[in-house]
C-alpha cells in the first residue's frame, strides 16, 4: 500500500520469536547443512546467583568487623579415602582446560596465578604439560573418556586426579577440537593426525555406569597406592543421583558443573539446550549427600558461572565446599579484552561476544595454538592478573561473610540466603525475600 | 629366584605397593602370585621390567597401565584388561572381557581365547593379538597400533577409526563408520608378520590368510556431504 504522510504508520517490529539472532542462524544453517559450533557457555538468561541475596547481620545476628576480626578460606579435598588430601588456602580452583584449547602460555598463567594464591588448577582434554605442572603447584589430573595423553607417569606426578564423567556445557558429549587447533605439539600429545576436526569420546572406554566405575576408581587408587584424592566430576543433569552415586563409585570430592560452565568447542544447540543451572543442582547434591551422611566428607565443588566474590559465598552458603572457574579465570588472564577490540572486529564479531574458540584466532593468544597469536601472552604478567582475580573473589566473599558474622567461609548457610524471584526461591530452596515461603515446600 | 605372593594371605594393596617400590635393577625379577580369585586391579602400574605370572583368573583391569613389565594370566581376564598399557607384554591364556586394552599406547597384549566387545577401543599405539575372536564395536575410535584376530570380528569394528590397523582372518560381520577393507601388500603382510613375532606366535599362521581394515579417512573433517555419520 501506498504510504500516505497524513496516516501514523507502525514500527517495524522485529518478531519476539523469530528475533535477529534467530534469522541470522536460520540463514547459516540453510547455506552450510551443519550445525554451528563454538566455545564458551550458555548465553540465555538463567536463574543465577544475581537472583538470590544475603540477608546480613541483624538485631538477631552478629556481624564480624571487616577487617579485624579472621574469617578463614582454606579448604581440605579428599578427606574420605586419600592418603594425601589437598589444602586449599581460598576454596576457588582452577577448573580443567585442555592444551590444545588453549595456548602453552595460557596454561602456564593459570598455573602461576592459582600457585600465587595457593589453589589448585587442572589439566584437560589433552593430558598433562610440562609448563602447566612446572607451574602449578597443585595440579588435578583429568581421567577422560579420550584417554589422551593418558599415561602413569602424569598419574603419579599429579596431586589429585579428576575421572571426568561429563561437563555442564555438553551432558552426554564429548570433546571437539576443530583441525585449526591441532597443532603439531597437540596431535602429538593426543596420538592424532595433524589438522583433522578431532571429536572425543563420550564414554569412558572401559566402564559403563556406577558399578564399574567404583572398580575403576579402585584401580586408580591401586595405580597411586592410594596417595591422591579421586574427584568425579559430572555435569548438572540430576544432581541428586548424580551426586549419590558418584559417592556410592567411591569418589573422594564430587564435581557439579552447571551449564553455565564453558566449552572449548561444542554445537550451539548442545549448549543452549541440554543440562540445568547450577542455581538449580547445588541443593539436590548437597542433600545426596546429607542422606548419605557425608556432607562435608566428600567435598563438593561446583562451577559454571561464578563471576565475582557474591557467587562465591552465595554456592558456598548453598552446602558447596568450593567453586571452580573456567571462563572468568580466562577473562582475568586477558580474553575478551575490549583492548582488542579492533582485532574482535576484523574476525566479524565483539570483545565481549567472541566465542569462536574453536577456530583459533583469538587475538589475546588464549585460545589458540598459532604461534605467532601465543607468543601475545605473558604468562607472568597474565598470571598476576589471575591471581589478583582470585584475591578480589577472596575478599569480596570474606566481606559478605563477615556481614552474615560467619568466621569461616563454609559456615555461610542457606539461611543467610533469600531468593528475588519465584523461581530462583524453588531452585535454591531459601525462601522469597520479605516471605517465608519455598515453593515446593509445606504442601505448597 | 621367584618372588611367590598368595592373594587368599597377601592384601592386593601390598602386593601392588611392592611391584611398584621394584627397582629398574631389582633382583627379585621374577614374581609368581597365587589365589587371584578375580580380584581386580591386580598387578596394575607396574615399571620395571620385571615378570609377574598370575595363577588364575583376574577380575576388572589386571596390568592396568603397564610399563615394561612381562603378566602372564594363567586364565581369563575381566574387564579393561592391560588398559592404557604404555609398554612391555601382557599375556592372557584364556579368554578376555570387555575393553581388552583400551586405549594402550604401546607393548603387545596377547589373549589366546576370545576377547568380548570393545576389544582395543581407543587403542593408541599397543599391539593386541587375540587368537580367537572379538565382539562387537571393538578398535572403536581406534588411533594408532595394530589389532590382529585369529577368529571373527562382531558388529561395528573399527567404527571412526583413526590411523590403527587390523588385521582379521576370519569374519567381520560388519563395519562401523568410515572403515574399510583395504589391500593386503606385501609390506602390510611383513609388518602383520612382525606383530606376530613380537607375540611369540611367528610362523603359526599363514599372514596371507588375514585381510586388512583401516580408515578410509572420510570423516576427518566436518563436511555436509558427511551428515549422516555425524
Amino acid at each position: 500500500m501506498t504510504s500516505r504522510p497524513d496516516i501514523p504508520t507502525t514500527l517495524p517490529r522485529v518478531s519476539a520469536t523469530f528475533d535477529e539472532y534467530a534469522i541470522s542462524e536460520i540463514h547459516r544453517a540453510a547455506a552450510t547443512g551443519i550445525y554451528d559450533i563454538r566455545g564458551a557457555g550458555t548465553k540465555r538468561r538463567l536463574p543465577h546467583f544475581d537472583d538470590l541475596l544475603f540477608l546480613g547481620a541483624s538485631m538477631s545476628r552478629y556481624p564480624l568487623e571487616g577487617y579485624r576480626e579472621r574469617c578463614a578460606t582454606n579448604v581440605v579435598l579428599g578427606t574420605r579415602f586419600a592418603k594425601k588430601p589437598i589444602e586449599l588456602k581460598i576454596p576457588v580452583t582452577i577448573a580443567g582446560m585442555s592444551f590444545g584449547a588453549l595456548s602453552a602460555p595460557a596454561k602456564e598463567a593459570l598455573g602461576r596465578g592459582a600457585s600465587a594464591m595457593g589453589t589448585s588448577t587442572t589439566t584437560g582434554d589433552g593430558g598433562m604439560t610440562a609448563e602447566e605442572r612446572a607451574h602449578s603447584s597443585l595440579l588435578v589430573y583429568q581421567v577422560l573418556p579420550s584417554r589422551y595423553g593418558m599415561n602413569p607417569d602424569d598419574l603419579r606426578k599429579a596431586d589429585a586426579i579428576e575421572v571426568v564423567i561429563c561437563q555442564g556445557a555438553k551432558p552426554g558429549g564429548g570433546g571437539m577440537l576443530l583441525g585449526q587447533k591441532i597443532s603439531e605439539r597437540v596431535a602429538e600429545m593426543r596420538t592424532l593426525p595433524m589438522g583433522i576436526d578431532q571429536r572425543s569420546a563420550c564414554r569412558h572406554p572401559d566402564w559403563t555406569g556406577p558399578d564399574d566405575l567404583e572398580i575403576k576408581i579402585e584401580e586408580l587408587r591401586e595405580l597411586t597406592d592410594w596417595e591422591k584424592p579421586i574427584y568425579v566430576k559430572v555435569a548438572a543433569s540430576r544432581p541428586y543421583y548424580d551426586t549419590a552415586l558418584a559417592v556410592k563409585s567411591g569418589a573422594d570430592v564430587v564435581v557439579l558443573d552447571g551449564m553455565q560452565g564453558g566449552t572449548a568447542a561444542t554445537q550451539e544447540v548442545f549448549i543452549e539446550h541440554v543440562g540445568i543451572p547450577i542455581l538449580a543442582a547445588i541443593r539436590p547434591a548437597v542433600r545426596a549427600l546429607q542422606d548419605l551422611g557425608l556432607h562435608r566428607k566428600v567435598q563438593l565443588v561446583v562451577s559454571g558461572g561464578i563471576r565475582n566474590g557474591a557467587d562465591v559465598a552465595k554456592a558456598l552458603a548453598l552446602g558447596a565446599d568450593a567453586v571452580s572457574i573456567g571462563t572468568a579465570a580466562l577473562i582475568a588472564i586477558g580474553s575478551h579484552s575490549p583492548a582488542q577490540e579492533e582485532a574482535f572486529r576484523a574476525l566479524g564479531t565483539t570483545a565481549a561476544a567472541y566465542d569462536d574458540w574453536h577456530e583459533g584466532n583469538d587475538p589475546s593468544g588464549i585460545t589458540t595454538q598459532d604461534a605467532s597469536l601465543a607468543a601475545r601472552l605473558d604468562p607472568v604478567k597474565a598470571g598476576r592478573r589471575l591471581a589478583n582475580y582470585l584475591a578480589v573473589l577472596t575478599l569480596e566473599a570474606q566481606t559478605i561473610a563477615r556481614a552474615c558474622g560467619k568466621s569461616h567461609l563454609h559456615n555461610l548457610e542457606p539461611e543467610d540466603l533469600v531468593a528475588l524471584t519465584v523461581e530462583a526461591s524453588a531452585m535454591a530452596q531459601v525462601p522469597l525475600a520479605g516471605t517465608s515461603w519455598i515453593p515446593g515446600q509445606n504442601g505448597y | 629366584m621367584t618372588t611367590a605372593i598368595d592373594l587368599a594371605r597377601t592384601p592386593l594393596r601390598d602386593l601392588n605397593a611392592a611391584l611398584h617400590r621394584l627397582a629398574p635393577d631389582t633382583n627379585e625379577r621374577h614374581w609368581r602370585v597365587a589365589n587371584p580369585r578375580g580380584r581386580h586391579a591386580v598387578a596394575c602400574g607396574l615399571q620395571v621390567p620385571v615378570t609377574v605370572e598370575i595363577a588364575g583368573h583376574v577380575g576388572y583391569y589386571c596390568a592396568g597401565m603397564n610399563k615394561a613389565a612381562t603378566v602372564i594370566v594363567e586364565g581369563n581376564a575381566g574387564t579393561g584388561v592391560a588398559e592404557n598399557m604404555m609398554s612391555g607384554f601382557v599375556h592372557v591364556k584364556g579368554g578376555a572381557s570387555q575393553s581388552a586394552g583400551a586405549s594402550g599406547n604401546g607393548g603387545l597384549l596377547r589373549i589366546d581365547g576370545n576377547a568380548s566387545a570393545r576389544c582395543g577401543i581407543s587403542m593408541k599405539g599397543i599391539d593386541i593379538v587375540v587368537g580367537g575372536s572379538i565382539g562387537h564395536m571393538s578398535a572403536f575410535m581406534a588411533q594408532a597400533g595394530n589389532l590382529v584376530v585369529f577368529g571373527d570380528a562382531g558388529d561395528s569394528l573399527g567404527d571412526s577409526i583413526y590411523e590403527a590397523r587390523l588385521y582379521v582372518r576370519g569374519a567381520v560381520k560388519s563395519l562401523g563408520a568410515d572403515c574399510i577393507e583395504k589391500p593386503m601388500h606385501d609390506a602390510h603382510k611383513a609388518a602383520l608378520h612382525a606383530v606376530l613375532e613380537r607375540a611369540r606366535l611367528a610362523g603359526t599362521i599363514d599372514v596371507s590368510s588375514f585381510r586388512r581394515y583401516g580408515s578410509a579417512r572420510r570423516l576427518y573433517n566436518f563436511h555436509v556431504d558427511n551428515v549422516d555419520a555425524y
